[in-house]
């Protein structure tokens, strides 16, 4: 069985956004960065699936700089077999649709029988990579995925409706997975697995070689939200904030009373 | 400008957010027409062209049939934006959509500014106007972002869609969400942990100042995901919606999907190390500091009163 998952290195948001001069995007210096979260579940799944079916090879691709390296490196120390790098220093200007053609370019000719992806990811949150790539590649795809099953070329899944509902359905493969949180506990990688990870190959294809299609959306501007008037902000010492908390509530709320 | 708004039905119901949908097309200044795989017997309100597949025949769930059945209607009615609901039914059928027509797909849409749609970015840290280079763009709306202040009216003229079978998904059912543990819907003070509680021990914490206010103790999705809490304990759109008296986020982003589950809290405090996270968009106050040093000082004085 050949296997993919798609993966893509997002800044820490909890970090401090910069609009970048250009005004089109946020400034990359000075941010932690980490695999999108969705893509974790994403990978473990896929992982725990080679593990079911035994005779099987897991890729990860990943489309980015070179510093997205360090983000795949953590997907083969999780148990992912070997990993594609599409080196594009450009790829944050590449919208969905371009990111997505790079990827089914990539694994037309690859015969997976499955592809994992996030069901977004967290910077941008289009929710459109992995369902672009299926429909690309024609093959079907499942979305916002909660449970997920395989035995005998079918897949057996639960996607995640509002208000906690779930949608029972099933596909044949080759198909494409779209991974929601919640979906598998990720694993942390063991040191002996680091180390062996360092081991595995990790091969850098320039985006050139893929026939990049271009993007059909164009940024406008990048900014901060308007504050809406927002509340009050208080920072200080622990107990004088306790102090000034109780005050508060006792004044705008019943909840003390 | 010409719009399709493709409303969403569900297991005998229609979902409310057709009346997003109308109030975009409105905001737009923009013509529309309606797209619903539903039942006849229950019918939005609008007035203008509703193309109706039967949910009997076209399932309810069956994204690539659902994608021929649009497809036809869009080919007839030559819109230049496809709207759809950022909704699990919304974001699983756009890009099916968008691929189809070649046409550029704009997510999650929070406004209109200058005739361009914003969309956010990095938890709602950024936003982002962006324009597509299309002639026909496929939007998805974020969820309570064009709420109508009226409920629209009217009643639609009916154009059935013709329904040929197939598709290469199967859908055998729903499960309800998990029944049992506690009803956060009633409760008027409710303490609610978020992944900053760093780990599971810490939970009490939250736990402690819940006793303390009289209230519940709630979640954010990573804690319940990481089962540190009970599922029925998750505040948001996949987990329950509240709107108690007082609402305590602690160490809480403020991530949409949470906001969507306790903005109609009267009050809401914040306790977050982060100066600038999103919560602090909706906070009566919010309290820059580390909650576990925060927390219990603050349980400990409130004992005290
Ligand atoms: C003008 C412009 C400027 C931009 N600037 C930046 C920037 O500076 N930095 C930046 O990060 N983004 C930037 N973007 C965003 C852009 O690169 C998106 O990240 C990209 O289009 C993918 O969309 P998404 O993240 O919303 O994907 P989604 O559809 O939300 O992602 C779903 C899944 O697709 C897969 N996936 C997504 N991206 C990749 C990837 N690169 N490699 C492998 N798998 C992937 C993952 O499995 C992911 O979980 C910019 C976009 C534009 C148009
Ligand atoms: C379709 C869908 C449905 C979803 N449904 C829900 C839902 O129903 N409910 C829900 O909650 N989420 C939901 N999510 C997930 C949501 O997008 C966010 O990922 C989630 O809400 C983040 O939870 P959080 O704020 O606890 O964690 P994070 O976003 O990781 O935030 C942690 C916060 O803690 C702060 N912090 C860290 N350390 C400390 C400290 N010591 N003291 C004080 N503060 C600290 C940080 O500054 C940060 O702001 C859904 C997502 C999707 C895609």
């Amino acid at each position: 069985m050949k296997i993919l998952v798609c993966i893509k290195q997002v800044p820490d948001m909890e970090s401090k956004f910069k609009v970048n001069a250009a005004g089109n995007w946020y400034e990359e210096t000075d941010l932690a960065w980490r695999m999108n979260e969705y893509d974790e579940y994403a990978v473990e799944q896929a992982v725990q699936l080679k593990q079911q079916v035994g005779e099987a090879d897991l890729t990860v691709l990943c489309i980015g700089s070179d510093r997205v390296k360090e983000t795949m490196k953590k997907a083969l120390a999780m148990g992912c077999d070997r990993g594609v790098h599409i080196l594009d220093t450009e790829s944050h200007l590449k919208d969905p649709y371009a990111i997505a053609f790079l990827i089914a370019g990539y694994a037309k000719d690859k015969g997976f029988d499955l592809i994992f992806t996030g069901m977004q990811s967290q910077d941008r949150g289009s929710a459109q990579v992995g369902v672009l790539i299926a429909e690309m590649l024609g093959i079907p795809s499942l979305t916002t995925l909660v449970e997920f099953s395989y035995a005998d070329g079918a897949i057996n899944a639960k996607r995640e409706l509002e208000g906690g509902i779930k949608a029972k359905v099933s596909c044949a493969t080759p198909a494409l997975v779209t991974c929601q949180l919640g979906l598998n506990t990720p694993r942390y990688p063991t040191l002996p697995n680091i180390m062996k990870a360092k081991k595995k190959e990790l091969i850098s294809t320039p985006v050139a070689d893929l026939n990049p299609e271009v993007s059909l959306l164009e940024v406008l501007q990048v900014a901060p939200p308007e504050k809406k008037g927002g509340g009050l902000i208080l920072e200080g010492d622990p107990a004088d904030l306790a102090d000034q908390l109780i005050k508060i509530l006792k004044e705008k709320t019943t909840a003390l009373a | 400008m010409k719009t399709l708004l493709v409303a969403e039905y569900r297991d005998g119901k229609l979902l409310g957010t057709s009346s997003e949908l109308i109030n975009f097309a409105t905001q737009m200044g923009a013509e529309s027409a309606m797209f619903l795989v539903g039942s006849e017997s229950v019918l939005p309100n609008y007035a203008g062209k509703l193309y109706l597949a039967d949910i009997g025949q076209a399932g309810e769930f069956n994204p690539s049939l659902h994608k021929q059945l649009l497809l036809d209607v869009i080919a007839k009615e030559q819109p230049q934006l496809v709207v759809l609901p950022h909704s699990s039914y919304g974001w699983d059928l756009a890009p099916r959509i968008a691929f189809a027509l070649k046409a550029a797909q704009i997510s999650e849409v929070v406004e209109i500014k200058d005739g361009n749609m914003v969309v956010p970015s990095c938890n709602s840290k950024l936003r982002r106007q962006v324009k597509a280079t299309t002639n026909i763009t496929v939007v998805t709306l974020q969820g309570g972002a064009f709420t109508p202040v009226d409920d629209p009216s009217g009643t639609p003229e009916v154009i059935k869609v013709e329904v040929t079978a197939g598709g290469d998904i199967q859908f055998s059912g729903y499960e309800a969400a998990e029944a049992g543990g506690v009803d956060l819907s009633k409760a008027e003070i409710i303490v609610s942990a978020g992944r900053g509680i760093g780990k599971p021990e810490n939970l009490a914490i939250i736990e402690n100042l819940a006793k303390a206010l009289k209230g519940e103790y709630g979640a954010s999705r990573p804690v319940v995901d990481a089962e540190w809490a009970d599922q029925s304990r998750q505040v948001g759109t996949t987990g329950q919606t509240v709107t108690p008296k007082l609402y305590v986020a602690c160490g809480i982003s403020g991530a949409i999907q949470h906001l969507a589950g306790m903005k109609k809290s009267e009050f809401v405090l914040a306790i977050n190390t982060d100066k600038d996270a999103p919560i602090g968009e909706i906070a009566d106050v919010l309290a820059v500091a580390d909650l576990k040093q925060l927390i219990p000082i603050l349980t400990e004085k409130l004992n005290a009163l």
